[in-house]
C-alpha cells in the first residue's frame, strides 16, 4: 500500500515546495566573481526549446545569459526561461535515495535503494506475471533517457506497459497527423510563420504557453498577414488578432466544418492539389454540406459573418497556416478536432510549402523526441509501430534479443492508472511524471497510487506523486546530463551538461542502467554514458520514420540542430515535410478523413450547466514540480483563480476576489474569482499547476479519446456558487496587479 | 552598440514579465529590476505595457534634482543617481513624466533603467530587449526597424505645455475606430 507516510503538511515542511529567489552565494557574491564557464544549452521547459547559456561557477548554475545566435529564439526567453536556473542548488533538492518507513522517509545508500527497487518489482512479476508492473516516463527527458527507458521496460522488466506523460500532450495531434499525412511530426519550420498570409491559431494560448511564437506571429502581421484566433478565451495573443472566433468548448469540429463549408461553397478549394495528392475528399465535402454558417453559429456561438470571413481569408490566401495546441486536442474527440483542421489545409492546398500547412505546437521540452524512440506504449525506436513484424525484428536485432521476447503494445498512461485501480497492475516505476497533479480526476489517481504494492520513483524533487513512493531514487536535472531533444519544430538539438548532480544524486541514465544490472539484464545495458546510448539510438532509428542515423552530437552543435529525418551523415536534414505533395502513406497521398461533430464525455445538464476548461499560465509549467519552487515565478501568479465573465458572476452575486466553489460530477474546488470579460459567459477557466485542494484536476473527468487516449481536460461540466470567506480573510475586491494576473 | 536604438511597441506586449525577470539579472544591479510593467484593467483586457527609461534629451529628473545627482552620458543615456550625491528626496520619482525612477529605500538611492550600458558597451543588447518574446522591446538600427515594422516610431511627447524629446522611440498604435474587448461582442446573438 503506497500511502504517504506523513500528513501532506509535514511532507511539504520537509521536502518543499520552498521558494528560491537568488542564485548560490546571493546576488552580491554571484556578481562579484567571474564565471567558470558559459554553457550553451536549451531551456528545460516547453517544446519551443529556446537556446540559452547557463553561467556556471564551482559546479553550480549561478545565472543565465541570452544566446543570441541560436536561430529559433535569437536570445528571446519567457520568464520561465529567465529564471529556470534557480532550480539548481535548490534547498528542496533530493541529495540521497529515500526509502519510506512507518514515520516518513529515511536516507538510503544507492545499493540498498536500487536492490530494493529491482527485487520488489521482480517479486511482483514472479507472482503476478510480467505485465503486473508498469513503467511511466516523461517528455522532459532527453531522448537518450526516453530510449533507455523504453528498452529497460521491454528488455530488463519485460513488461508491455510503458507509457509517458506525453499522453496528456501530443497524442491527439500525432494520431491525426499519422492518419492523415502518414507521419507524426510538425510539418513546417517556425521560420515559415512570418511568410504566411493567414495564420489560424486554434486552441493555443500562445502568449503564455509558447511565448516565443508571439514574435513569429507579430512578424507575420508586420508582413501584411492576418491572424485568426479560435479560443473560448481572449488570451493575450488575441490582442492583435484580426479576427477572433470565441468557439464554444467542444465545438471545434463544427467550426472547422463550417469554415470548410464556405470554402467549398465559394469554390476556393485547390482542385488540382486535391486530385493529385489526396484521397477521400468527396466524403468530407459531403459531410460539411450540412454545416452552413447559420447552423455552425448555433453550435459554436461564433457569428456567421465571422465564419464567412475566416473562410474567405483562409481560402483565398496563397499561403495559410493553421497552428493548434491542447485547446483542440484535449477532448474525447481530439483526433477529430485535429483532422478537421488538417482537412481545411488539405482542401485549400495549404501544405508542403513555405508558409503553408497545419502545425502542432508541442507542449513539452522533448514532446516530439520523447515519443519517437520507445517510451510510448505502441512504438519502438524510430517511430516504428510495435506490432509491425519488420520493426520488431529489426529492433530485436539491435538489442540482441529475439523478436518473440519483445512485449506487444501496452496500456496508455491513464489506462495504466485504471489497471492499477482495478488491481491488475501492482508495481510501478515512474520518472519525470507527476500524475497526482497532471492526470484528470485526482481523487481517483490518489486511490490508485494508494493501492500499489510497490512504487519506485526517480525524481530530483519530492513531487506530490512521490509522496506515495516506497523508494525514491534521487535523479538528475536536465542540465546534469548530456544528450539531445527534438523541439516542436522537429529540430533535433543538443542539450549540454553544465554541472554534476549534487550530493549523492545520480544521473537518471545511470540509475536506469544500474537497475537493469540489478535485474540481471546488465549485458543489454552496457552504457558508460549517454554518448553510448545515443550511438545505439542512431542505429535503432535507422530506416525508421524518425531516422536519426545521420545525426551526431557534433553536427547538432555545429549546425544549430537538424530536422529529422537525417538518414546519412551528409544529409542536410528535412526542415519542411511533404514538399511537392509527397506524403508518408504507402500511396504517397494525404488522406482526407471525415471528422464528425461528437458530444464530449461529461455533458452539460441543468445541474452542471457550465463548461470548465483548464490550461496554463505563463509563469508556471505543467504540474509545477520545478516552477512552484522558483520564487519569482510563484510571485507572478501565486495561486489558481477561477476566470468568470462578469455576466455569469453577477448571476451568482460574485465580485472579483470572492471565493467561488466550482463543483463537477467528481468533486469541488474553492478558489478566488477573477472576473474578466475575456472568457465566454458559459465557461469558467482554472489553471492546473497546483496540487491538493486547489487542483483543477479534482474536477476534470476521465473520458479519453478512443484513438489517442488523451483525457478531455478542456471540457468538463460544472456549476459555480459563491463561497463564504473564511473568518479573518477578506476580499480585496481587486486584482493584485503583479500577484494576481 | 553604435547606431542601435531602443524601440517600445506597447501593442505587442503580452504581459509575460520576461523583461521584469531579466532586468533583475543584469550584472550592475543584479537582484533589482528597474523595468515597469503595467496591466491596464484586467477585467476588460489582457493588454499590458512595459516602460523603460525614455532617456530624455533634457531629462526632467535631472532638472528637478536638488543634489545634481543625475547625469546624462555622451551616449544620450541618463544614468541612475550618483550614490555619493543622491539624497533620496524622490523629487525625480515624482517629476518624471513617464514614472520611471524608483527609490530604493534601503539603499537611499534612486535607481532606474540605464539601457544596460554595461552590456551595450561590450556589444550586447540590453537584457530586456534581448529576451522580450513579443519584441515589444526591441534594440536594432533604425534601418532594421524600418524594415521590420509597419508602424511609425515617435520620440516626441507632449505633457501639457511640456514637450519631451527622448532617445527611446515608441510605436504609435494603428488607427482603430473602436476597440472591442468583451467576448460577448464577438459571439453570435440570434435575431430576436
Amino acid at each position: 500500500m503506497a500511502i504517504p507516510p506523513l500528513p501532506v503538511e509535514e511532507l511539504i515542511r520537509l521536502y518543499g515546495p520552498s521558494l528560491k529567489y537568488s542564485p548560490p552565494g546571493g546576488w552580491t557574491q554571484s556578481s562579484a566573481h567571474s564565471d567558470d564557464k558559459l554553457v550553451k544549452t536549451h531551456c528545460c521547459f516547453c517544446g519551443q526549446q529556446c537556446g540559452l547559456q547557463l553561467r556556471v561557477r564551482s559546479n553550480e548554475v549561478i545565472g543565465f545569459e541570452p544566446w543570441d545566435e541560436f536561430p529559433f529564439n535569437h536570445g528571446m526567453l519567457c520568464p520561465k526561461g529567465v529564471k529556470r536556473y534557480l532550480q539548481g542548488s535548490h534547498p528542496d533538492r533530493l541529495l540521497d535515495p529515500l526509502i519510506r518507513t512507518a514515520g516518513g522517509f529515511r536516507k538510503a545508500g544507492w545499493d540498498e535503494a536500487l536492490r530494493t527497487t529491482a527485487d520488489r518489482l521482480r517479486d511482483i512479476q514472479l507472482k503476478h506475471g510480467p505485465d503486473s508492473v508498469a513503467v511511466l516516463g516523461g517528455a522532459s527527458l532527453i531522448s537518450e533517457k526516453s530510449y533507455l527507458l523504453g528498452k529497460f521496460a521491454r528488455v530488463a522488466l519485460g513488461t508491455r506497459h510503458i507509457d509517458y506523460n506525453g499522453r496528456l500532450c501530443m497524442v491527439s495531434a500525432g494520431t491525426a497527423y499519422k492518419l492523415a499525412l502518414g507521419v507524426d511530426r510538425n510539418p513546417n519550420p517556425w521560420s515559415d510563420i512570418p511568410e504566411a498570409q493567414v495564420v489560424l491559431v486554434a486552441g493555443s494560448n500562445v502568449a503564455e504557453c509558447f511565448p516565443i511564437t508571439t514574435d513569429y506571429l507579430w512578424r507575420m502581421r508586420d508582413n501584411g498577414g492576418k491572424l485568426i484566433i479560435v479560443d473560448p478565451r481572449r488570451t493575450p495573443i488575441s490582442r492583435n488578432a484580426d479576427l477572433y472566433l470565441p468557439v464554444k468548448p467542444g465545438m471545434d469540429v463544427a467550426l472547422f466544418a463550417g469554415i470548410l463549408h464556405v470554402v467549398l461553397r465559394e469554390g476556393l478549394e485547390d482542385r488540382e492539389f486535391i486530385t493529385h495528392h489526396t484521397t477521400g475528399f468527396d466524403e468530407v465535402a459531403e459531410y460539411v454540406k450540412q454545416w452552413d454558417p447559420r447552423r455552425t453559429a448555433e453550435a459554436t456561438g461564433v457569428p456567421p459573418e465571422s465564419i464567412e470571413k475566416a473562410a474567405m481569408w483562409f481560402g483565398t490566401a496563397e499561403r495559410a497556416m493553421a497552428l493548434h495546441a491542447r485547446g483542440i486536442e484535449h477532448h474525447s474527440h481530439g483526433v477529430e478536432n485535429v483532422l478537421s483542421l488538417v482537412n481545411l489545409c488539405l482542401a485549400t492546398g495549404n501544405i508542403g510549402r513555405k508558409g503553408a500547412g497545419p502545425n502542432m505546437i508541442t507542449g513539452q521540452g522533448n514532446g516530439q523526441g520523447g515519443r519517437e524512440h520507445g517510451q510510448k506504449c505502441d512504438q519502438l525506436p524510430g517511430q516504428r509501430h510495435i506490432e509491425d513484424p519488420a520493426a520488431r525484428e529489426y529492433i530485436a536485432k539491435v538489442w540482441g534479443v529475439t523478436p518473440e521476447s519483445l512485449p506487444h503494445a501496452g496500456l496508455t498512461a491513464m489506462e495504466i492508472f485504471e489497471a492499477i485501480h482495478r488491481g491488475e497492475i501492482k508495481g510501478l516505476l515512474s520518472i519525470c511524471f507527476n500524475p497526482l497533479v497532471s492526470l484528470p480526476d485526482a481523487g481517483y489517481i490518489r486511490e490508485a497510487l494508494n493501492k500499489l504494492e510497490f512504487f519506485g520513483i526517480i525524481d530530483f524533487f519530492l513531487s506530490e506523486t512521490a509522496h506515495h513512493a516506497d523508494v525514491v531514487l534521487a535523479g538528475s536535472l536536465q542540465e546534469e546530463e548530456e544528450g539531445i531533444v527534438c523541439s516542436g519544430e522537429g529540430r533535433v538539438i543538443k542539450i549540454n551538461k553544465a554541472v554534476d548532480p549534487p550530493g549523492n544524486a545520480r544521473g537518471d541514465s545511470r540509475i536506469i542502467v544500474d537497475l537493469a544490472h540489478h535485474l540481471g539484464k546488465g549485458e543489454y545495458f552496457q552504457f558508460p554514458s549517454t554518448r553510448e546510448i545515443f550511438a545505439e539510438l542512431r542505429v535503432a532509428s535507422k530506416g525508421g520514420t524518425a531516422d536519426y542515423s545521420g545525426i551526431t552530437w557534433e553536427r547538432l552543435e555545429k549546425e544549430m540542430g537538424l530536422f529529422w529525418p537525417v538518414p546519412s551523415e551528409d544529409h542536410p536534414g528535412t526542415p519542411r515535410l511533404f514538399e511537392g505533395g509527397h506524403f508518408k502513406h504507402p500511396d504517397g497521398k494525404a488522406h482526407f478523413l471525415v471528422a464528425e461533430v461528437k458530444p464530449g464525455g461529461d455533458p452539460l445538464d441543468g445541474e452542471y450547466p457550465l463548461h470548465l476548461t483548464t490550461g496554463r499560465v505563463v509563469s508556471q509549467f505543467l504540474s509545477g514540480t520545478q516552477t512552484r519552487r522558483i520564487g519569482p515565478l510563484v510571485d507572478q501568479y501565486p495561486e489558481p483563480k477561477v476566470e468568470i465573465h462578469p455576466q455569469l458572476a453577477a448571476k451568482h452575486g460574485i465580485v472579483n476576489g470572492d471565493l467561488v466553489t466550482v463543483t463537477s460530477r467528481r468533486s469541488s474546488v474553492t478558489l478566488p474569482a477573477m472576473v474578466v470579460r475575456t472568457i465566454r459567459p458559459d465557461t469558467v477557466f482554472i489553471p492546473y499547476h497546483w496540487p491538493g485542494r486547489r487542483s483543477a484536476n479534482n474536477l476534470t473527468h476521465r473520458t479519453l479519446d478512443p484513438r489517442s487516449k488523451i483525457p478531455e481536460y478542456k471540457n468538463s461540466a460544472c456549476r459555480i456558487a459563491k463561497a463564504e470567506m473564511p473568518a479573518g480573510m477578506k476580499s480585496n475586491g481587486e486584482l493584485n496587479v503583479l500577484g494576481g494576473r | 552598440m553604435h547606431g542601435f536604438e531602443f524601440y517600445v511597441d506597447p501593442s505587442r506586449c503580452i504581459g509575460c514579465q520576461s523583461c521584469v525577470n531579466a532586468c533583475g539579472e543584469c550584472g550592475t544591479h543584479r537582484g533589482v529590476s528597474m523595468i515597469h510593467l503595467d496591466y491596464f484593467d484586467r477585467e476588460w483586457t489582457t493588454a499590458a505595457t512595459p516602460m523603460v527609461c525614455m532617456h530624455c534629451d533634457d531629462p526632467t529628473c535631472a532638472q528637478v534634482c536638488p543634489a545634481d545627482a543625475i547625469k546624462k552620458g555622451e551616449d544620450g543615456v541618463v544614468r541612475s543617481a550618483l550614490k555619493p550625491r543622491c539624497i533620496a528626496c524622490s523629487n525625480c520619482v515624482l517629476a518624471c513624466p513617464f514614472g520611471v525612477p524608483k527609490m530604493q529605500v534601503e539603499m537611499e538611492l534612486m535607481m532606474k533603467c540605464d539601457m544596460c550600458y554595461d552590456r551595450t558597451s561590450v556589444g550586447l543588447r540590453p537584457m530586456c530587449a534581448t529576451v522580450c518574446p513579443s519584441q515589444a522591446l526591441m534594440y536594432v538600427t533604425p534601418a532594421e526597424a524600418a524594415r521590420l515594422r509597419r508602424d511609425t516610431p515617435s520620440n516626441t511627447f507632449h505633457f501639457g505645455n511640456q514637450t519631451v524629446e527622448t532617445k527611446v522611440f515608441m510605436y504609435l498604435p494603428q488607427g482603430e475606430e473602436a476597440l472591442e474587448v468583451d467576448v460577448i461582442h464577438d459571439m453570435w446573438r440570434p435575431e430576436q
